[in-house]
């Protein structure tokens, strides 16, 4: 038995009459992949925040190199090899990767006169440690997200790193850029380095990690060899729920399409893309994050109008300019970005529901009708079990699936024909997760027509009647979902 | 089954409280203010007379900052309020002497013109500015910046400098004028306005939308919201209130001028994050910044009352007022915890 990295010890913490960890213990040996998975609001991220020194647990202790410690400070965690990278990496997106790369040891060593050279020195030393090919005069804000992670991770390295924790590492990127990180954790852990890669996607935890820890409502729940893991233990540790997987079958398809596109394109990112939805069907379409995916879905939405081509409603020919002519024309957008795009935060649950139907909630000449806006959200709230005491909360309170239930609930109450999802599942946990496919799948068999943009893979499948996939902004495959399968998908895809 | 009865009224103090801090931190100022003036200066300051004329010299700031709190809550400001008010007084005196006659007289329709005429203008104005923030992206603060200069600009190529009086007194006497003896006119077109804002902002469509906006413009984009339309409208509302103060300075003052009012700016400013609307936009009530009004007016006013204090500690004191409610800000902001422990 190889000594423990590090080991945490019956570890409680408590927020405000919330217990958010409950004797919990973990335990990392040095080149260990070790996978923390657990829903929102399992604790996963307190207990990376207690090891890295940024809470302090009201018990239990920690062990360090067989150092015990009550608790550390930030500095004591660094000092002591810990390095984490949170979802935003903390880059500076205004300077260059040089400077970013270089600026943690500059600051150390109390430098205070630049010196160009060295920086290039140790940040050409930093990028080649994980082979990173990277332009350093270029604006990290310029960068990919998934070069902005290497960059992230370059700068971990640099100091005498023995573990590194990623918190949900893979969650904005693609296929291609997932492999690529696995190798490097993989390149890492020859090197001795431990990796604790918080997830809760499946599929990554059993392709990657040697152990795993499942945390839920803050108590530890399972932890072992991820060998005798399975997907139906994985969810059953997760949500303490058995699931039925339930693949979409259509009923009730229209004669007639809902939505068509006709040889649309736009300026590059994608050209000559035909499909039609029918009523009833959910239709998805799938394809790398370049793959112009995302500019299509945009463009259904009149945020990005298209250039050539035509857009057809229910048969006729219609121009989408703006995001109002696309609601006008009974289509709603949910789009990537739940955070930004999709919700007003800090404002009200029931703001959120009815801001895009408000227009309709007047007794006259623009004043409120309170009593309909009240039965709007009462109605919402109830269809989609959105889990709040008071839809007068800020938005902010809730977790990811019930956040994007308000962003489903927003366009449902604007009674549309078409309901467009950009990654509807993305960053919501696994219960969340599938109630939101349910909830998808009945609004389909209610008449709806649905397009699911999606890298998902297994949600492609689960839930769309027909799967189309993108590739450099061409539609390059048209299939039934019940006759491919991922392996399939993905060699059109890459 | 005790504790439960005495927990409730608490928590639903604490709620109260919780949910319009900013207020009760005002209405608290105010009182404390009131009492120490009613113990060192009562008979100086507790006269129906000051009261009147503190409710007549609030409402020339009071309606500009009441634009600046509605850009504010999109997020943006407006700093060309007193341009605003300026170009417009300026216009309106020059058309009053038009219609000044020889004894010095106006006709009846005069006043309910050059006001309706002001409102016209003040919304044009306004207009502008939200072209410039909306069609054109530009930084409001730079925007509106820009656009102030501007006005007063024409202010001054129009006057060269000078005051423009020399029209009719029966504009000053009829704005000076005092409802049933009691209320002064000012003290009506501001509450004319704060109430219509109030109802604009609570009871409507508009109300909700600039909230949304003001949180997250991209959200209210992806939402299907008309965002230019929608700061236009804003920014126009703002000239309209300016426009208006404008016009109470006119009567206040008896004449226009390019350089009245230039603190107003600032003052304006301080008043609306006094009132607890965040300058990030999203958050804020109109009663805040009514009572944040109230409270300033009242404040240099009780200065007054004190010769030893000379007034150009006014402004030392002002700031001291903003920086120590922006603390407590902080703290009550920022640690709920500490809160908490308090109440139970």
């Amino acid at each position: 038995m190889a000594e423990s990295l590090l080991k945490a010890v019956d570890i409680y913490k408590s927020f405000v009459g919330v217990q958010a960890l409950k004797k919990v213990n973990f335990e990392i040996k040095p080149g260990e992949i070790h996978c923390l998975a657990g829903e929102n609001g399992s604790g996963k991220s307190t207990l990376i925040k207690i090891i890295s020194g940024v809470y302090s647990p009201d018990d239990g202790h920690m062990e360090f190199d067989g150092k015990s410690y009550s608790k550390i400070t930030p500095i004591e965690a660094i000092k002591n090899g810990i390095q984490v990278i949170y979802q935003d990496f903390s880059v500076f997106p205004n300077l260059t990767v040089m400077e970013n790369l270089a600026f943690n040891s500059e600051l150390a060593d109390r430098r205070h006169l630049v010196n160009w050279k060295r920086m290039r020195e140790i940040a050409e030393e930093a990028v080649a440690k994980i082979d990173f090919k990277v332009d350093l005069d270029a604006l990290v804000g310029n960068l990919t997200v998934a070069e902005k992670q290497m960059i992230a991770i370059s700068r971990a390295l640099m100091f005498n790193t023995k573990l590194i924790i990623m918190d949900e590492p893979t969650t904005a990127l693609t296929k291609k850029e997932v492999r690529n990180l696995f190798n490097i954790i993989l390149k890492l852990k020859e090197r001795g380095i431990a990796i604790l890669f918080v997830s809760h996607k499946l599929n990554e935890v059993f392709e990657i990690s040697e152990n795993f820890t499942i945390l839920r409502s803050g108590e530890l729940v399972a932890t072992g060899s991820t060998s005798e893991l399975d997907a139906k233990k994985f969810s059953y540790y997760m949500t303490g729920r058995d699931f039925q997987q339930r693949h979409f079958v259509p009923v009730n398809l229209s004669e007639n399409p809902i939505f068509e596109a006709r040889g649309v394109g736009m300026g590059g990112r994608f050209t000559d893309v035909s499909f039609a939805v029918h009523r009833g069907e959910i239709l998805g379409i799938t394809g790398l994050l370049d793959s112009g995916r995302t500019e299509l879905a945009l463009s259904i939405f009149g945020i990005k109008p298209i250039e050539t081509g035509q857009f057809l409603v229910d048969g006729n020919p219609v121009r989408i300019s703006s995001p109002q002519v696309a609601i006008g024309n009974n289509i709603g957008y949910v789009p990537e970005d739940r955070l930004s795009e999709g919700l007003f935060l800090s404002q009200s649950i029931a703001d959120n529901i009815v801001i895009s139907e408000i227009d309709r909630l007047v007794k006259s000449a623009g004043i409120l009708d309170k009593k309909k806006r009240s039965a709007e959200i009462d109605k919402w709230v109830n269809e989609l079990a959105i889990a709040t005491p008071d839809p007068n909360n800020a938005c902010q309170t809730l977790s990811g699936g019930n956040q994007q239930r308000i962003v489903l609930a927003k366009w449902l109450a604007c009674n549309l024909d078409v309901l467009v999802l950009n990654g509807p599942t993305v960053g919501v946990d696994i219960g969340s997760k599938h109630d939101i496919h349910g909830i998808l799948q009945q609004l389909a068999k209610e008449g709806l027509g649905l397009i699911i943009i999606s890298d998902d893979l297994p949600e492609v499948l689960e839930n769309c009647s027909r799967v189309l996939v993108m590739k450099a902004g061409r539609i390059v495959a048209d299939m039934n979902a019940g006759e491919t399968d991922e392996k399939t998908i993905l060699s059109y895809m890459l | 089954m005790m504790e439960r009865n005495t927990m409730q009224p608490l928590a639903r103090f604490e709620k109260l409280y919780s949910n319009d801090r900013h207020l009760w931190r005002l209405i608290f100022l105010i009182i404390v203010w009131m009492i120490f003036i009613a113990i060192t200066r009562f008979s100086r300051f507790y006269s129906l007379l000051n009261f009147q004329t503190m409710a007549a010299q609030f409402p020339e700031f009071g309606l500009m900052s009441l634009g600046v709190m509605l850009c504010m809550i999109t997020g943006g400001i407006d700093l060309s309020v007193v341009g605003i008010a300026n170009l417009t007084s300026i216009l309106m005196a020059y058309l009053l002497i038009q219609m000044t006659n020889a004894s010095g007289m106006i006709p009846a329709y005069a006043i309910p013109l050059v006001f309706v005429l002001a409102v016209g203008i003040g919304a044009a104005l306004g207009i502008f500015n939200g072209i410039l923030v909306s069609k054109f992206h530009i930084p409001p603060i730079l925007a509106t910046m820009g656009s102030g200069e501007l006005f007063t600009g024409i202010c001054l190529a129009l006057t060269k400098g000078n005051a423009v009086s020399k029209f009719s007194r029966t504009y000053a006497r009829t704005i000076n004028n005092r409802i049933f003896d009691l209320i002064p006119v000012q003290l009506v077109i501001f509450i004319v306005m704060a109430i219509l804002i109030w109802f604009l902002l609570s009871r409507t469509v508009f109300g909700t939308k600039l909230y949304m906006l003001g949180t997250s413009a991209t959200a209210a984009k992806f939402s299907g919201l008309k965002t230019d339309r929608l700061l236009i409208k804003t920014y126009m509302l703002s000239g309209v209130c300016a426009a208006l103060g404008g016009m109470i300075m006119l009567a206040n003052y008896n004449s226009a001028r390019a350089d009245y009012g230039t603190v107003y700016t600032l003052q304006c400013v301080l008043i609306v994050v006094l009132g607890g609307v965040n300058p990030v936009g999203g958050k804020g009530k109109i009663s805040g910044v009514v009572l944040a009004i109230i409270l300033l007016r009242m404040l240099e006013t009780g200065l007054n009352r004190f010769p030893t204090i000379s007034s150009y500690y006014i402004s030392l004191i002002w700031g001291g007022v903003l920086i120590l409610i922006m603390v407590l800000n902080y703290f009550t902001e920022n640690t709920p915890r500490f809160r908490k422990k308090i109440a139970r």
